[in-house]
């Protein structure tokens, strides 16, 4: 990871990569026909930078997405995530992967509806072996973040969609990530909500230096907050173009390993 | 996943799908309390009859008898052992000898005879035997009518049922309930009996050395040349019990129905049949015994004992074989009923891995969700494991208390039945310690295999699968 100072005017924007795909396939089979989810994408992700994937439902860009995430594996070409190849690591390794380098949100929030969102935050802390009372503050802490400390011993069902995923923010965030991956993080809620969450994602790309990759079908809301957009169809890499209006904004962004 | 962290999780989702993992956990607990009942059956019948057949003292009891006398036990031996002629004689200072075995508690003679007793100047004739005072705690005694003697040298008796019976003329009527011993007892307890019997004297002392004051006029009965001479004499005897069951049912035809205290059997010398074999190498006034009974501190024992007393040069005899092969017969039976209560376990095993398995579809998203948070499979792995065990430790310990629960029910419905019935209440039903750990234990473990298969499943999910699961 870029480890420089905090210096917004002279420092380039961003400097490592944080994401490498090369020749990155993952091929289904359904029968007799081969579904061709990511068919040979290569890009390359810089730390701190928020990119968001663009496409039309089934052009990939949620499979390439998990394939960053750790949660599936390429059938062929790699993707590799700060200098770690995912292909060559053991199911063992890419959970650790999951918990410490990745942070993820989803479409459906993916909340675990039988714990209070203070448990759901606390989580992955459990599954790190972090001590009970480091994740209790730990847990208050992030729910404070998104404004939910109200709310950490309600249950996912008796809060708005809105809520929810500022939920699932806090959880994805707990353990310090160095990357945040948003699978149509406001695909279920309405313009004014989503605008509300993807502000909270600029604040922590902004400020903690994380890397965001978003995928979304929403062009404009991809336009307005992410500074790079990349254009998949058919699982193919189609565009890829600087969003200037957001690379040029104010208060930009390096890397800093990841840490608050 | 750190262990408290685990077993939170565990019994958290326990109770979110409270029914279904109650419904399994009840199922463990009815395999469990099963498995527990037909155990506890199994051990509290084989306590009972060891209890019994302990204190019958067949089990702590070595029978020695002379090589000479050829009612031999064992055939082999009076084969390959030295020639009868030339081996030892039972007499006291052998029984002393005897007694001062290590490991044993008590050598007393063997004293019984066939005699005539008189009661209500009836005669009648029967085997007489002496019981030392440790015959106290014999099983036959417990239930006994009366009291046992109420010392070892004092003239009473306690009469077999059988001859009580005989006594008051009555006879038992097939297929009629036996008269109940309380019944017999009542007119014949307190009674006197009169014994007359052959008293054995030396030949050169006076024939008044033994004698009592109810000894009638000696007839000259000396047998000539003989070391000693028989005169008949009489003893009064008070009857002070009647026993309900047979004290000495090992002893086949043998087996005495009246019994007395050792030392005053002793006292009366009363003419042995062993007295006339050994009547041409007897010196003297020393008693020689048919046989012998030792008892031993514990029945582990006996067998050293028994071959202690082999050595010395006579036969011994103990039922220890029997008893082995009774002992392996109940474990055999333990066998038995605990194969009969897994069987519920194993039932209780399916339901576990049923409900796993459904809770691994009802959950498909949460462990896609928890995978894609950073679980790895073992997290989620073990978080099954500890569900199953969970349920385990919690239907053991349910099943245990079932089980126990079960039995006392049982136990008490039995001793209802068996005081209608008018026996003795009994305890044959036993949960030991062991069993209750043993019992979770094995519950747990059978749970946490049962969970075996659901865990694996769930630790191999695709969580891309998991996620897109609604």
């Amino acid at each position: 990871m870029s480890s420089t100072a905090r210096s917004p005017q002279s420092a380039p924007i961003i400097s490592a990569s944080a994401i490498h795909a090369e020749q990155l396939c993952r091929h289904y089979r359904m029968g007799e026909t081969l579904i061709r989810a990511v068919d040979g994408v290569t890009l390359t992700v810089r730390a701190g930078e928020f990119v968001a994937l663009l496409g039309s439902s089934g052009s990939g860009k949620s499979s390439v997405l998990n394939l960053i995430a750790g949660l599936d594996r390429p059938t062929s070409g790699s993707v590799t995530v700060h200098e770690r190849n995912l292909a060559q690591l053991s199911r063992e390794e890419l959970a650790k992967y999951r918990l410490h380098t990745v942070g993820m949100v989803f479409q459906s929030f993916n909340l675990i509806a039988s714990m209070t969102l203070a448990e759901n935050v606390e989580l992955p802390m459990r599954f790190a072996e972090v001590d009970r009372e480091k994740r209790d503050d730990l847990a208050r802490e992030a729910l404070a973040r998104v404004g939910l400390q109200a709310r950490m011993n309600h249950r996912p069902s008796e809060l708005s969609g809105g809520e929810q995923q500022r939920a699932a923010l806090a959880r994805a965030l707990i353990n310090r990530p160095q990357m945040l991956l948003a699978d149509e993080p406001t695909g279920n809620l309405d313009s004014h909500t989503g605008t509300e969450i993807l502000n909270m994602v600029r604040e922590f790309n902004q400020q903690l230096g994380m890397t965001v990759v978003m995928v979304t079908h929403e062009r404009a809301l991809a336009e307005r907050y992410a500074q790079r957009l990349i254009f998949l169809a058919d699982g193919k890499l189609v565009g890829d173009e600087s969003n200037l209006a957001v690379a040029a904004e104010p208060e930009p962004v390096r890397a800093e390993g990841g840490q608050q | 996943m750190k262990l408290p962290d685990l077993t939170e999780l565990a019994l958290r989702n326990l109770r979110e799908s409270v029914l279904r993992n109650s419904l399994t956990t009840i199922g463990i607990s009815v395999g469990v309390a099963s498995l527990v009942a037909m155990l506890s059956l199994g051990i509290g019948l084989q306590q009972l009859a060891s209890r019994r057949l302990m204190k019958s003292g067949l089990f702590d009891t070595v029978v020695v008898t002379s090589r000479r006398d050829l009612r031999n036990f064992n055939r082999e031996e009076e084969r390959n052992g030295p020639a009868p002629g030339e081996s030892r004689i039972l007499d006291e200072p052998t029984r002393l000898e005897i007694e001062h075995l290590p490991n044993v508690v008590e050598a007393y003679p063997d004293i019984r005879f066939i005699t005539e007793l008189r009661y209500e100047d009836k005669p009648h004739l029967t085997m007489v035997a002496a019981l030392p005072p440790s015959a106290q705690t014999n099983d036959a005694f417990e239930a006994v009518q009366g009291h046992f003697f109420s010392s070892d040298v004092a003239p009473e008796a306690i009469l077999q049922k059988a001859f009580a019976e005989e006594l008051l003329g009555k006879t038992p009527k097939a297929g009629v309930d036996e008269t109940s011993v309380a019944e017999l007892a009542a007119p014949l307890l307190g009674k006197e009996l009169t014994m007359r019997y052959a008293q054995r004297e030396a030949a050169s002392i006076g024939p008044s050395k033994s004698a009592n004051d109810n000894s009638t006029a000696p007839a000259d009965q000396s047998l000539a040349g003989a070391a000693y001479s028989v005169v008949s004499r009489e003893q009064k005897l008070k009857i002070v019990g009647v026993a309900d069951l047979d004290p000495e049912s090992m002893r086949g035809p043998t087996r005495a129905r009246v019994f007395l205290p050792l030392k005053l059997a002793e006292s009366l010398h009363v003419m042995q049949p062993t007295d006339l074999r050994e009547v041409s190498r007897a010196a003297g006034d020393e008693p020689v015994y048919s046989s012998v009974s030792v008892r031993v501190k514990s029945p582990s024992q006996i067998q050293t004992v028994e071959d202690t007393v082999k050595k010395m040069g006579f036969n011994a005899f103990s039922i220890l074989d029997a008893s082995k092969s009774i002992q392996q017969f109940f474990k055999v039976l333990d066998v038995f009923l605990g194969i009969f209560g897994s069987l519920a376990l194993a039932v209780a095993f399916i339901g576990i891995v049923n409900t796993l398995v459904m809770a691994i579809l009802e959950r498909r998203r949460e462990i896609g969700i928890m995978k894609a948070i950073g679980a790895s499979d073992g997290d989620v792995k073990r978080l099954f494991f500890a569900e199953a065990g969970a349920m385990g430790i919690l239907g053991g310990i349910v099943g245990v208390a079932l089980g126990w629960a079960i039995g006392q029910v049982i136990n008490l419905g039995t001793n209802i039945y068996l005081k209608s019935q008018s026996f003795p209440p009994e305890h044959f039903w036993s949960v030991p310690w062991w069993l209750v750990a043993f019992a979770v234990v094995f519950s747990f473990f059978v749970s946490l295999a049962a969970g075996l298969y659901p865990a694996g499943r769930a630790a191999r999910l695709d969580p891309v699968q998991a996620l897109r699961y609604e």
